[in-house]
């Protein structure tokens, strides 16, 4: 498999020296333990927010850090939640002493080290709250099983929670609106090729030319179901479906529509899938009012798109309208 | 031969010593490194293919910064181990490890020496914080499912005045089992439980390595 490193196991680090290199102005990278904060870090009297998870998924985190989003990323090797230690150095970091928020993916390993971390958080004094996604709808929600995966809903919720930490909410305020994002958005993935992990070297699963993998998540993990092919319209059928039914989605609602590449989609081919979802939300009565298209949360090459979908009131349109000036999000400004 | 084979035996047969832990660890750190890929590819087909390369790097980094606990006591390199990995591993596999060396260290405090007795009370402690941790039971699917058999082994052992050797070569047979049997089951924790009813007929890789962890210890002290 060709790709274009140097070695497997410096990929992270000089990735992020290349991050260090290219958004001064935005962020500040320290190592050794990893970690990327907003160059203006600690902001005083703002609720700092912390994120973070396995590499693999640019330009989630690190590529959401900024004025209106992020406060501190923590990125793991490829695939792999990041440790306690960095979560702890970033979360002391950005603490301007209104508290932090962990903003956790539903992962066994995130969600382990998130909790270790906030527990050597608040032994050091530092009020931590955390907030878990869990969006994906492909995977069958129960108390007996680890639960759904977090997946699209992540970036739409830093934006969100992001500009309200920015405005000045309180930490129990921020909180609470990440779990209502959370309440409100689900969100579905497909693959048409696998992953290549770099220090793995070969595909993450065995995918046949002419088949097609549904409900796959973000790790090169194998989805539900394996298929035959389809034409856009159905794959977007098959994702958007059990999206709206699961929430669910009704006339009268006003939703945000993020259609999302895994890396190796282009976005020719998200404009037909945006296309074929919003045609079949007007259908149903759901108002499509924000957008979002593109590679935000990716899976290293892997082609396949998501469809999140976000159902928006007032207060979290205007926050998703508010100025952000990130390295991978940037507007308003 | 001038020293009486009854006598040889009785004198190794007494406890694990402080150098036996860190042969252990060195042991542990090797199979680990043996079995990167085979334990790669067993989470590649359920999980995210980073289980060898995690815990390799995490071992690395513990043989890294062995020779400075050397000179500690058991409790202390064992605490040393733990906070390594904790900080070296990430995923799942890093504070499940780390909780097994950290329960390990905490319940052998101020022994110079190990007996079985001590040993099975130290995986005690290291089961119920990895149950804790991760919240997953026995038929999970997890590395419990080969922890708790040998916990059982190891219980039965003391119970029966077995030699260390002994006790510790059934615990990790019994890791062995455990090991095996999670094969047909379903996944209830960790990422394989994505799949649902695809993660049936494929070995866990936690169960895998933790087994692995048993075997070393009975190799290393199959004399004691």
């Amino acid at each position: 498999m060709k790709k274009l490193i140097n070695k497997p196991e410096d990929v992270v680090l000089e990735e992020l020296q290349g991050i260090e290199l290219a958004h001064p102005d935005i962020v500040k990278v320290f190592y050794d333990p990893n970690y990327i904060v907003r160059a203006d870090a600690p902001v005083k009297g703002k609720v700092g927010l912390v994120s973070g998870g396995g590499s693999g998924h640019e330009p989630m985190h690190g590529g959401f850090v900024g004025m209106g989003m992020l406060d501190a990323a923590c990125p793991g090797a490829v695939f792999t939640s990041p440790t306690p230690d960095q979560m702890l150095e970033a979360t002391k970091a950005v603490n301007g002493g209104a508290g932090v928020l962990h903003i956790v993916k539903n992962y066994t390993g995130d969600v382990m080290n998130f909790e270790m971390a906030a527990d050597l958080a608040k032994e050091e004094g530092i009020e931590v709250q955390s907030v878990v996604v869990d969006d994906d709808v492909a995977v069958k929600d129960s108390t007996w099983t680890a639960g759904r995966r977090g997946v699209g809903l992540t970036v739409l919720m830093e934006k969100i929670v992001g500009a309200a930490a920015e405005e000045g909410r309180s930490l129990k305020e921020v909180a609470d609106l990440a779990r209502k994002v959370n309440a409100q958005g689900r969100s579905m993935g497909m693959a048409l090729t696998s992953c290549v992990v770099p220090h793995v070297g070969k595909p993450s699963f065995d995918l046949p030319e002419d088949e097609m993998e549904i409900g796959i998540g973000i790790h090169g993990e194998p989805g539900r179901t394996r298929m035959k092919l389809q034409p856009a319209d159905k794959v977007t059928e098959m994702l958007l479906t059990p999206i709206v039914e699961d929430l669910p989605f009704k006339a009268g609602d006003e939703v945000l529509l993020f259609v999302n590449s895994m890396g190796g989609t282009p976005l020719i081919e998200l404009y037909i899938i945006y296309r074929k979802a919003v045609q079949m939300l007007e259908a149903k009565g759901i108002k499509v009012t924000r957008h979002l298209i593109g590679p935000y949360i990716t899976s290293l090459e892997m082609a396949g798109a998501s469809i999140t979908l976000l159902k928006l009131d007032a207060d979290l349109t205007k926050l998703w309208d508010a100025p952000v000036k990130t390295a991978g999000m940037r507007w308003g400004i | 031969m001038d020293v009486p084979l009854q006598n040889l035996s009785y004198e190794v047969n007494v406890a694990i010593s402080r150098e036996n832990v860190l042969e252990w660890i060195r042991t542990f750190s090797q199979v680990i490194d043996e079995n990167n890929v085979y334990l790669t590819d067993l989470d590649r087909e359920i999980g995210d293919a980073d289980h060898g390369a995690n815990m390799n790097r995490g071992f690395k980094a513990v043989m890294t910064k062995l020779p400075s606990m050397e000179t500690s006591d058991i409790t202390g390199i064992l605490k040393g181990v733990g906070m390594t990995l904790l900080s070296s591993v990430g995923g799942a596999s890093g504070p499940l490890y780390s909780t097994v060396f950290m329960q390990l260290s905490k319940s052998f405090a101020g022994k110079e020496q190990l007996e079985l007795a001590d040993w099975c009370a130290g995986w005690e402690a290291a089961e119920q914080g990895v149950q804790m941790r991760g919240k997953a039971i026995p038929g999970d699917k997890t590395m419990v499912d080969a922890m708790q058999p040998a916990l059982e082994a190891l219980k039965e052992a003391v119970a029966q005045n077995l030699p260390i050797g002994v006790g510790l070569r059934n615990s990790a047979d019994a890791a062995h089992q455990g090991m095996l049997a999670t094969i047909p089951l379903v996944a209830r924790k960790g990422r394989a439980s994505y799949l649902g009813e695809r993660s049936a007929n494929h070995q866990d890789p936690g169960a895998t390595s933790t087994y692995f962890l048993l075997d070393s210890a009975a190799k290393t002290w199959a004399d004691c």
